[in-house]
Parts: C-alpha cells; sequence; structure tokens
C-alpha cells in the first residue's frame, strides 16, 4: 500500500510489515496501525510511522544501545495481550522526545514500545515498580 | 461523577468484571485492590498523564534537528 509519511516522503508500505497497537498509543488512542521504518542506514534511530495520519510520527531508539543497563519486565498481561511466545521475538523500543539542540534529547525509559515481531503486535508498555522517568537524557549516557 | 462511600474490605463493581477493593485505610493513604481481566490496563493517573504528555512532545520532532544528529554520528 501507498503510504504518506512525515519524515519519508510517499513510500510503499507491504501489509504484512504493518504493527498493530491494538489498545493505540496513550494520548494517541485511535492510532492502531504504524510502520517502523529506519531513519538511514546504519542509523541508531527509527520512525515510527502512523499509517493514518501522515504528520504523527515518533522517533525511536533501541534503549540498549545508549542505556547498557536498561533492563525490563515485562508483565503477564503485556505477554498475554501480544500473545508474546518467545523472548527472542520481542523487540524493544523507546520513544525520543528531540530536544534543540539535540544534545537535549530525552529517552523514555519509564514507557519502552513493545513489539511482537512474529505477529506485529505492539504496545507502549507503562512500566510499574521500576525508578525509570519519561525523560532520560540520551547524550549524558552516551559521554559516560 | 459517582460517589460511593465504602469501609474498610468492602468492594464496587464497575461492570461485571472489575473490582476495587478498599484493603487499607491508614491516614491520608488509600489502598485499593483492583480486579480486572488482563486486557484492561490499571496506571496511576499521574503516570499515565505523563506518559500521554510525553507522547505528545514527543509527536512534534524536528525533522532537521535528528538528520543534523545523525550527521555528527555519523562522523565520530
Amino acid at each position: 500500500m501507498r503510504l504518506k509519511t512525515k519524515y519519508h516522503g510517499e513510500i510503499e508500505a507491504a501489509s504484512d510489515s504493518i504493527i498493530q497497537f491494538p489498545s493505540g498509543i496513550p494520548g494517541f488512542l485511535d492510532e492502531k496501525r504504524f510502520v517502523l521504518l529506519p531513519f538511514g542506514a546504519e542509523s541508531p534511530f527509527f520512525i515510527l510511522q502512523s499509517v493514518n495520519t501522515k504528520e504523527l510520527a515518533f522517533v525511536m531508539t533501541i534503549p540498549f544501545l545508549f542505556f547498557k543497563d536498561y533492563a525490563i519486565d515485562l508483565d503477564d498481561a503485556t505477554i498475554e495481550q501480544l500473545e508474546i511466545e518467545s523472548e527472542q521475538d520481542v523487540a524493544v523500543y523507546v520513544i525520543l522526545t528531540v530536544g534543540d539542540p539535540f544534545e537535549n534529547t530525552t529517552a523514555n525509559l519509564l514507557a519502552p514500545v513493545i513489539i511482537n515481531q512474529k505477529n506485529k503486535r505492539a504496545k507502549q508498555v507503562i512500566l510499574t515498580g521500576t525508578t525509570y522517568k519519561t525523560k532520560h537524557p540520551l547524550m549524558e549516557q552516551k559521554e559516560v | 461523577m459517582l460517589i460511593l462511600t465504602r469501609k474498610l474490605n468492602e468492594s464496587i463493581i464497575i461492570g461485571d468484571n472489575i473490582e476495587i477493593t478498599i484493603t487499607a485505610i491508614e491516614g491520608d493513604q488509600v489502598k485499593l485492590g483492583i480486579k480486572a481481566p488482563k486486557q484492561i490496563d490499571v496506571h496511576r493517573k499521574e503516570i499515565y498523564d505523563a506518559i500521554q504528555t510525553e507522547n505528545s512532545a514527543a509527536s512534534r520532532t524536528d525533522l532537521d534537528l535528528l538528520k543534523h544528529f545523525q550527521e555528527k554520528l555519523n562522523k565520530k
């Protein structure tokens, strides 16, 4: 299908590449279908682009690249909702709030985006019982 | 807003499968026990609000900033 995107112009997206967020994303509950686009070759950044709304796209990264000790426990409800069968099927991303200058960019480690790559079901999971917050500076971590 | 008075260990039922029980009252704190189906997510409201606010801010990204940073990363 043809897809109008915020950052990549018009693209062709295979229907099996569409990621389903059955319960939407907090703040955007009606947005249930997205595609994941690499920002560029070998970029640590990814764009989560809404299928329905061209202007809606999130910048995400793989948290482990910037926060080496990042660890999460998925609760049973999430495992059930996403029909996760194996840990290997799970991809973890975090949403970035891009700052100006970019050095002020923060990562939302409290609410990672969990994707079951096998069935393309996904959810932004709000972790409980952690000290992670919605704003962790991306750069500070990188410099350490 | 519907307001109900409950005592310790009393409950309310929402729909036919969400049950909220007052499990402890200590000073100005109340502990709630919540039984709900697994597809229903339960969150402290201020945390849910914080995630909503953050998502909203995150959706307003300036592409040029990201491009600029990517170029910097590539040079490293």
